[in-house]
Order: C-alpha cells, then structure tokens, then sequence
C-alpha cells in the first residue's frame, strides 16, 4: 500500500488501515515500516463487528479480529468497491483499486 | 551410481524443502504473483521431492556400510521433509481460506458504516472526517478502508 501511495494520492484516495492493534502497537509498525498512511485502532473489534468483519479466536490469545477486506467509499459515504477475500493471503491489488477509483468524481 | 557413497540427494532435497519453505516467507510473499499463487515454492518442493525419493532408495540400499543407521536417518529425514511439504501446502490452500462467511458487509451502493476510532496519535478519528478533511489542500475525492488482521 505504502508503495502505490503516490498513484492513490493522485487519484485522490485516501488509504486508511484498521485492525485491533492498539494505537501504540500500530505507531511503532508505521515507524519501523516507514507507513503514512493513517492507521485506526478498534481493540475491542467494534467497527470490524458493524462491518460483519470479525474472524472470532483467530488472533493472538484467541481475540476476534478483522479478516482482511477493503472498501472504497466515495466522499458521500456510498460504498463503490469492495474486496473480500476467501484466501487471507490473497489480498487486493493497488490496480485495483485505482482502476475502482478512476469511476469517483 | 556407488549406493555406499554419502547419500547427497536426501540432504539436498532437504535443504530444498527448507529453502522452499523460508523463501516464500522472506521472498515470494512479497511478490504478488507469487504470493497469490506459490508456483515458484511448489516447483522447489517439486525437484526436493524428487531428490527425495532417490535419496531413500539409495538410504535403503543394502550395500550401504551401516544399513541399519542409514535406514533410521533416511527415514527421518524423509519424514522430516515430506511433513514440512504437507505443513506448506496445507498452511498456504487450506489453513488460509478458513474464513467466516461476511454476508452482512456493506455491499457497493450501499453506505458505509459510520465509525469513530484512535489514530495513532490517539486522535478520534471519524469516517465523516476522513472523508471531508482536506489531504495536502485538497478534499479526498474516496477513502480506501483496509481491514487488516494485525500485527502479531
């Protein structure tokens, strides 16, 4: 994601990460990864539950967490893209989503 | 093909199947194409395998000097690798597609959720907000939300 940063930000697609880490967890991955994105944290996975999101147990200790998906959300809040994997480790192409972007005003 | 020599096709097919094993970890999984479909791990597990099978005809060999040894250290080896074969395969086409159904995720044309969560600053941050404040000067024309299981 980091890397097609520049063709997002052309664009106009703002990238915004969610996970339940903690804020301080995600900081010290988005300093150590050089990320600058933004990185939202929702520890007790409510927003992942409101976004039917939640992949029960299979975190660390057996908390819920999100399983991966992304959504491209126009500037009234409409839904225009989404991506749910069947395969977490198949996850969605930048060329995707810029190709899903090009149809937003 | 001198069956008392040292048996190098079981240990090199070993370090293969390792190798294919950690190559995908610190190489192919950053490349799409090969993380999306592990071709390049499952042709070196391929050419292991195949070292494999000679290495334990030559480790059951009966001109071997020590068969006995040799049969108990092809043996492990071999199981050893073909485990660790099986792991990778079952790790990257099964283990990984063992997710929940999501019926209830927004749909496209739908509206998304409204949230509130904490930057990592701590700042509460909302969908309006992101989709409104400015980037650089200029408002966001789409806000790409990316779900991600964590880092742990």
């Amino acid at each position: 994601m980091e890397k097609s940063r520049d063709s997002l930000k052309a664009a106009g697609v703002r990238a915004v990460a969610i996970s339940i880490d903690s804020p301080e967890e995600s900081r010290k991955l988005a300093q150590e990864q050089g990320y600058t994105f933004t990185i939202l944290s929702d520890p007790n996975a409510e927003v992942i539950q409101r976004y039917d999101l939640v992949h029960a147990g299979a975190g660390e200790s057996g908390k819920d967490i999100a399983r991966p998906a992304e959504f491209l959300i126009d500037s009234s809040g409409t839904v225009r893209w989404v991506n749910l994997t069947e395969n977490y480790m198949v996850r969605a192409r930048p060329e995707q989503v810029l190709e899903a972007a090009k149809s937003i005003k | 093909m001198d069956v008392r020599r040292f048996n190098w096709p079981l240990w090199v097919g070993l370090l293969l199947t390792l190798a294919g094993g950690f190559s995908f970890l610190l190489v192919f999984v950053w490349i799409p194409a090969t993380r999306d479909f592990p071709w390049a791990n499952l042709l070196i597990f391929l050419v292991a395998a195949v070292l494999l099978f000679v290495g334990i005809r030559r480790g059951f060999a009966s001109a071997r000097r020590r068969p006995t040894l040799s049969k108990i250290v092809t043996s492990l080896v071999a199981l050893f690798s073909f485990a660790f074969i099986a792991l990778f395969i079952f790790s990257v086409f099964v283990f990984s597609r063992w997710l929940p159904p999501s019926t209830g995720a927004p749909h496209v044309g739908q509206k998304a959720p409204e949230f509130t969560l904490k930057d990592t600053t701590g700042r509460d941050v909302s969908l309006t907000q992101l989709l409104s404040e400015p980037v650089d000067g200029t408002p966001p024309k789409s806000v790409l939300l990316v779900f991600y299981r964590g880092y742990w």
